[in-house]
């Protein structure tokens, strides 16, 4: 039976996408402007991945992530200010500053960071699990990667690493079908179906439309439940595309525009919005409520963000060691 | 006082360890039933059991990122990688991530962790196996470097990376492990970044560490019948690292050599040379001196072996040409 949303858990998961889409593309023109530099992976079009798996998880969950992290850390509710402070590498960012676009922190909200090194963030979710098991802790990982990580050997010893010892990790692979420019059928041996590796390792995994929120939500909470209660791990293939670049520095030029154009018809927001709309779980005049704070929300946080101070040059050389 | 191995000494800090804070457990490869491949953790897992003593596949990214994780998630994790030159397919999760979480997440995260791990030749490994890279890892901030090179030590350095907030590669020398020495009774312990001055003398400063000291120290005998005076300094950490009490010494002498295992470009006598130049120009009687291992691929042949790495005749006979400059 599919799954269903009440009006107020309906308007939080579209307030969340939008809040993403937003900030996304507000993130694009701060780019544009000099003022946030350095690498910037953008999430606009798998909205509903990081929605509808995080929305998902307990409080105290953990969380694990790459560097187009951004989608992820709103989802959980990272204070979009700080977000935007840390990506403008202000003091006042999650992360002071140190970290950037693709190092959010935020311990406190369970979300143990953002990591560059394609596939080495696996491994980390293994150990923060490993933690769970050894202290009896009800808490579960879940973490994000792409499809490009799954050619990492990290994502073969972290599968069978977790497994072997039955730990408490919700792998969720966004297959948006490329790694930087290149289409996995050029990358991976299969091209297709990549959760079929999890059953190598004996792990329970399905594939998933990653542009229905719905769906994910419908897919992800048995699992994550199965792992809670010492199921050991499970992985979700989300499909899913992104609609813009790589990072702002993509050329654009290995997709065809019929591709990008056929995914955008299936945008994750539309279509929630279409659901909801025809099954009167929400109207237009709530939606226009939304849009406005989300807005306001994302004004706020680049104005915070423009008005923080840089960090003193002194502080460069804190929190090296303990 | 009593007398320990290399080998024994680790392990009693090890047990130390694992006595004092429940949330540290041991990982790594053939650790626990087949009792570690240099034997330093026999009996653990009996002692310990598998949660705590957990022999792992071999997949050396995954046990270090696993002992990181752990970390962050509140262990105490102590890895054992066999040999240093394993550590490259962990090298990813030593660099990138654990000597990088606190300062990325501006101190919200600690990864408070011991990687053990084994360094050196002179067992005919070959070129694969008998490698030095404590030097690359003393390169990257956030890491700290031990390499013990006496059991006094080896408890010693292992009680204060016990305390320590950070991950420290704790490096252990192969043909050191059955050395034995004198280790108090009572508790002390041997602060990270701390030399030592290992033997005496005025007329030319040594600075080495690890498996080189005893080479070092055998040289300085030699040389002490000829009426040279050697100096013997012993790193024991490569980061921190204490510079100063090389400087001090070199200040008194006048003269340097600096010893070490590893390749000569780009290895750690070179930052140590080019330290106490900018430190101690002014008293300089000659040109600092390196003693290296030679610039090739460790060779199998006993005789090759043994031209390759430094031993205390070429340590006698550089000190002796230097002396007459
Ligand atoms: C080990 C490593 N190799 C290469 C890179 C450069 N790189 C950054 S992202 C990326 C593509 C990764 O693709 P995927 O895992 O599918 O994630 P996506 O960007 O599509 O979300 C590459 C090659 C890197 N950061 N780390
Ligand atoms: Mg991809």
């Amino acid at each position: 039976m599919p799954i269903t949303l009440d009006k107020q858990k309906a308007l939080e998961t579209y307030e969340l996408m939008k809040l993403i889409r937003l900030f996304e593309e507000e993130c694009a023109s701060q780019y544009m402007r000099g003022l946030i530099r350095g690498f910037l992976h953008l999430y606009i079009g798998e909205e509903a991945v990081a929605v509808g798996a995080i929305s998902s998880l307990n409080e105290d969950d953990y969380i694990v992530s790459h560097y187009r992290d951004h989608g992820h850390a709103l989802a959980r509710k990272l204070d979009p200010n700080g977000i935007m402070a840390e990506l403008m590498g202000k003091s006042t960012g999650v992360s002071g500053g140190r970290g950037g676009s693709m190092h959010l922190f935020d311990v406190s909200k369970g979300f143990m960071g953002g990591y560059a090194i394609v596939g080495g963030q696996l491994p980390i979710a293994v150990g923060l699990a490993t933690s769970i098991d050894y202290l009896s802790e009800d808490r579960v990982v879940m973490c994000f990667f792409g499809d490009g990580a799954v050619n990492e050997g990290y994502f073969h010893e972290s599968l069978n690493l977790a497994s072997l010892w039955k730990l408490p990790v919700v792998f969720v692979l966004e297959n948006n079908l490329y790694g930087m420019g290149s289409h996995i059928d050029r990358t991976h041996a299969t091209g297709h179906n990549l959760y079929l590796s999890a059953d190598e390792y004996n792990i329970p995994a399905t594939q998933i439309d990653g542009m229905d929120v719905l769906a994910v939500m419908e897919t992800a909470q048995p699992l994550i439940e199965r792992t809670r209660s010492g199921g050991g791990p499970v992985l979700i293939e989300a499909n899913t595309y992104r609609f813009v670049g790589h990072s702002m520095a993509d050329p654009g030029n290995y997709r065809n525009i019929l591709e990008i154009e056929e995914w955008k018809t299936k945008d994750p927001i539309s279509k929630f919005v279409e659901h909801a709309l025809s099954q009167n779980i929400f109207g237009l005049d709530d939606i226009a409520v939304i849009d406005e704070s989300v807005k306001q929300v994302v004004r706020d946080a680049v104005e915070f963000a423009e008005q923080s101070e840089d960090p003193e040059v002194e502080s460069m050389y804190r929190e090296i060691h303990g | 006082m009593g007398k320990l191995t290399v080998r024994e000494s680790i392990s009693k800090g090890l047990y130390e360890a694992m006595d004092s804070n429940e949330r540290c457990y041991l990982l790594g490869e053939d650790i626990g039933e087949y009792g570690g491949a240099y034997a330093v953790t026999k009996g653990f897992l009996d002692k310990y059991g598998e949660k705590r003593v957990r022999d792992m596949p071999i997949a050396e990214s995954v046990i270090a990122g696993a002992a990181v994780g752990s970390a962050m998630g509140g262990l105490f994790p102590i890895v054992e990688i066999m040999t240093i030159n394993f550590t490259l397919l962990a090298m990813d999760q030593i660099v990138n991530h654990a000597a990088k979480m606190r300062y990325m997440s501006n101190g919200q995260i600690q990864v408070p962790m011991i990687l053990r791990t084994v360094t050196g030749g002179g067992g005919g490994l070959a070129a694969t196996h008998s490698q030095n890279f404590e030097g690359w890892y003393a390169n990257v901030p956030g890491l700290k470097v031990v390499t013990p090179s006496n059991p006094y030590d080896a408890l010693g350095l292992m009680r204060s990376c016990i305390e320590s907030k950070d991950p420290v590669i704790y490096v252990e020398h192969c043909l050191l492990y059955s050395v034995t020495g004198d280790v108090p009774e009572e508790y002390y312990n041997v602060p990270l970044g701390k030399s030592v001055v290992c033997r005496e003398g005025q007329d030319v400063t040594i600075v080495t560490y690890g498996g080189m000291v005893s080479v070092c120290l055998e040289a300085a005998d030699k040389l002490s019948e000829q009426g040279i005076e050697a100096e013997v300094i012993d790193l024991r950490s490569l980061r921190p690292l204490d510079i100063e009490t090389s400087v001090k010494s070199v200040c008194k002498t006048g003269r340097a050599v600096v010893v070490e295992e590893n390749w000569k470009t780009g290895g750690f006598g070179a930052e140590i040379s080019s330290s106490l130049q900018e430190n101690a120009f002014d008293y300089l009687e000659s040109p600092i001196i390196r003693i290296s291992g030679e610039e090739v691929p460790m060779p199998y042949s006993r005789k090759l072996e043994s031209a390759a790495i430094p031993d205390a005749s070429k340590v006698t006979i550089t000190i002796k040409a230097m002396m007459e400059i």
